[in-house]
């Protein structure tokens, strides 16, 4: 069974909405990333993203493209990831773990052996930004075999065809993207999300997390309103990015950053 | 068998491809739809013809050099003339194509990214003579090295925005247009300058630049009476090579060889040689032959040529490689640099640092062929834009 699938059918049933936090691996530093995922889950994380960094992170907005960069200063790499997700697992086997990142750093290492190396550490699902279904065949059956969720994109400019298609390949959950822009955007417009989420609805029974634009309680509250899952990131990565010269005070503010965003999905209800 | 590439989803063998977010999925589909039908449309071919001819003055001049012929004493050397076109290089063949596309889209703005600044001055251009909004991504350091084409891009009108992400140069300033181009897809046009990217740029604009390579067969069978021998032109993204290569392909007598930036040499780090010292992976939208490390990180480059200094190469070339129908070869900066004060001095043309590598190849092979060979060499473009950039080399100052 997917612990992505449990986790977030489990909430579904209760009547809650899920809260996904995205950080980009071994940013400030790579010892600080498996402390973050614990606070993050403490503040109520209910998946994590955790992403890797890459060099030219084309859908990205600045703060996560200087979070890319920080983390490859320290020359945080795919297997280093893995592993931390690994020493992540020693302590919590409960908290679903997806990896996101652009195609080519799997590309080099092998996907097949990629997706062996990250499900025995762990790892339940892959978000692969530049994998569009129509380039992903010969990546998927690897991914598939290993149990690992493979999770896509949606966007506002998806039409009803490609909807389809999409969701035909996607397991997990799919990713709504909020507007048409990258990561760290700050025109969030929660009507026309809710009209593009009953669109895709008719095509999936999975549940639809929407992220780009969301930064406080406020903007969560909105959304999951009309979602099945929040996810925020930039505004997680800018503390990150403040404070990176103090990182034994970042788990701690990160789960202040991210606990008004569980408040208010919670009090939505 | 003949040669037909891509496929309908933009592959050339395992090279090329889509891959890029959601988002632009969608409007990849609409310009591969709206190209499709243009490009056998009598009216928007007629328009592209006539711009060609009267606006950028073509058909450019097949000439043969001949004090370079003398001194290196072997094949007969000829010069295809894209350094006369109008913006002085063969990038405008390309933009000019584009934005007759992005016209017909409806679209008000275009943005390119640029190198050298040859690809940005040409979309700068062709924005003013269709009266539309021209935004151009530019490296922060290449904005330093091209000053003067900088500036030729504002007078133009364009807006020139520096990219200080990552290292600061042509990959940056793709990824920088790329995210404008998600962001502002409604009335936005991505002019790419090269035959790079998600498909169908790299097949669009190899169509728009294969007025090259058409135009040598016709000279060359007049001129030369025959066939060319040997094709040679610089490779960073491709465009001028695939421009003057596509259309030679099925005659299978004609050797044909790209000619990467060494750098300081393919056995150093500091090269922008992805074919000939790199590997696949997948950059900009497609995959290719790239410069990148065990990790999947893009390397950093390093040409004497802005123009060349790019960690990818067009998917076609990387296809084009392994197939071996043509072959590729490194010059290094310094064999580029002697190339460069050769022809401003035999022949009287200041070639551009990027079309210089090509030359230099050809200095090597010319020797090793009888008079009765013809070897034709891409002059992609002018050296005005270079002049400061090789004063500052040679310490000499110009203010």
């Amino acid at each position: 069974m997917s612990r992505i699938k449990d986790t977030l059918e489990r909430i579904r049933s209760q009547g809650r909405k899920a809260l996904i936090p995205y950080i980009t691996a071994g940013d400030p530093q790579p010892d600080v990333t498996v402390g973050l995922m614990h606070a993050l889950v403490k503040a109520g994380a209910d998946v994590i993203e955790l992403g890797v960094p890459f060099s030219d992170p084309m859908a990205d907005g600045p703060v996560i493209q200087l979070a890319c960069e920080r983390a490859l200063k320290h020359g945080t790499g795919l297997w280093d990831i893995i592993d931390m997700v690994a020493e992540f697992r020693k302590t919590d086997g409960e908290t679903p773990v997806v990896l996101m990142g652009y195609l080519n750093p799997i590309e080099m290492r092998g996907v097949a052996a990629f997706a062996e190396r990250a499900a025995r550490a762990g790892v339940d699902g892959v978000l692969i930004v530049d994998l569009a279904v129509e380039e992903a065949d010969e990546y998927l059956p690897a991914l598939r075999s290993q149990g690992l969720d493979c999770i896509f994109l949606l966007a506002p400019t998806s039409p009803a065809e490609r909807i389809e298609a999409v969701a035909r390949q996607a397991s997990g959950y799919l990713y709504y993207v909020s507007l048409k822009g990258v990561t760290g955007a700050v025109s969030l417009d929660v009507a026309s999300v809710a009209e593009k989420l009953q669109e895709i609805r008719r095509f999936t029974k999975l549940p639809l997390a929407v992220g780009f634009g969301i930064r406080d309680a406020a903007s969560a509250r909105a959304v999951g309103a009309v979602a099945d899952a929040v996810i925020v990131g930039s505004a997680l990565v800018a503390e990150i990015e403040k404070h990176q010269n103090e990182p034994s005070t970042l788990p701690g503010r990160l789960a202040e950053k991210l606990a008004p965003l569980r408040e208010a999905l919670d009090k939505g209800n | 068998m003949t040669y037909d590439f891509p496929d309908k989803k933009g592959h050339f063998g395992p090279y090329g491809g889509q891959f890029v977010a959601e988002t632009l999925m969608s409007p990849l589909r609409q310009l591969s739809e709206a190209y499709g039908r243009l490009k056998g449309d009598p009216a928007f071919l007629a328009e592209l013809d006539r711009d060609l001819t009267h606006y950028v003055g073509r058909p450019s001049p097949l000439y043969l050099a001949e004090r370079l012929t003398k001194a290196w004493g072997g094949a007969q050397v000829w010069l295809k003339r894209e350094d006369l076109n109008h913006t002085g290089a063969h990038k405008v063949n390309n933009t000019i194509g584009q934005a007759l596309l992005a016209k017909h889209l409806g679209k008000t703005r275009i943005i390119a990214e640029t190198g050298a600044g040859q690809h940005g001055v040409a979309s700068a251009t062709i924005a003013a003579r269709l009266g539309l909004k021209c935004v151009v991504y530019m490296g922060a350091e290449d904005v330093e090295r091209q000053s003067p084409n900088v500036y030729r891009m504002k007078l133009l009108g364009a807006e020139v925005r520096p990219v200080h992400s990552g290292t600061k140069t042509l990959k940056d300033a793709m990824n920088e247009a790329m995210r404008d181009w998600v962001t502002n897809v409604d009335d936005t046009f991505y002019v790419i300058g090269t035959v790079a990217g998600p498909h169908p740029y790299p097949m669009l604009v190899r169509d728009f630049q294969c007025i090259i390579g058409r135009e040598v067969i016709e000279q060359s069978r007049k001129q030369m009476g025959q066939l060319p021998d040997v094709l040679l032109a610089c490779v960073g993204g491709g465009s001028n090579a695939i421009g003057l290569f596509h259309p030679f392909i099925e005659h299978k007598g004609v050797r044909m060889i790209g000619v990467e930036a060494g750098g300081h040499g393919v056995q150093t780090p500091d090269h922008a040689a992805p074919l000939t010292a790199g590997r696949s992976g997948v950059l900009h939208g497609n995959r290719t032959y790239i410069m990148a490390d065990e990790n999947g990180q893009i390397l950093p480059t390093h040409s004497i040529s802005a123009g060349l200094d790019y960690p990818g190469v067009g998917p076609e070339h990387s296809w084009l490689k392994d197939i071996g129908r043509v072959e590729y070869a490194a010059i290094n900066d310094d064999e580029a640099l002697a190339a460069f004060h050769e022809l401003t001095r035999s022949e009287g043309i200041i070639p551009a640092l990027e079309s210089s590598h090509a030359i230099a190849q050809a200095k090597k092979l010319a020797p090793t062929l009888s008079a009765e060979q013809n070897i034709v060499i891409n002059l992609s473009g002018r050296g005005d834009k270079d002049i400061f950039t090789i004063a500052k080399l040679e310490g000499i100052s110009l203010l």
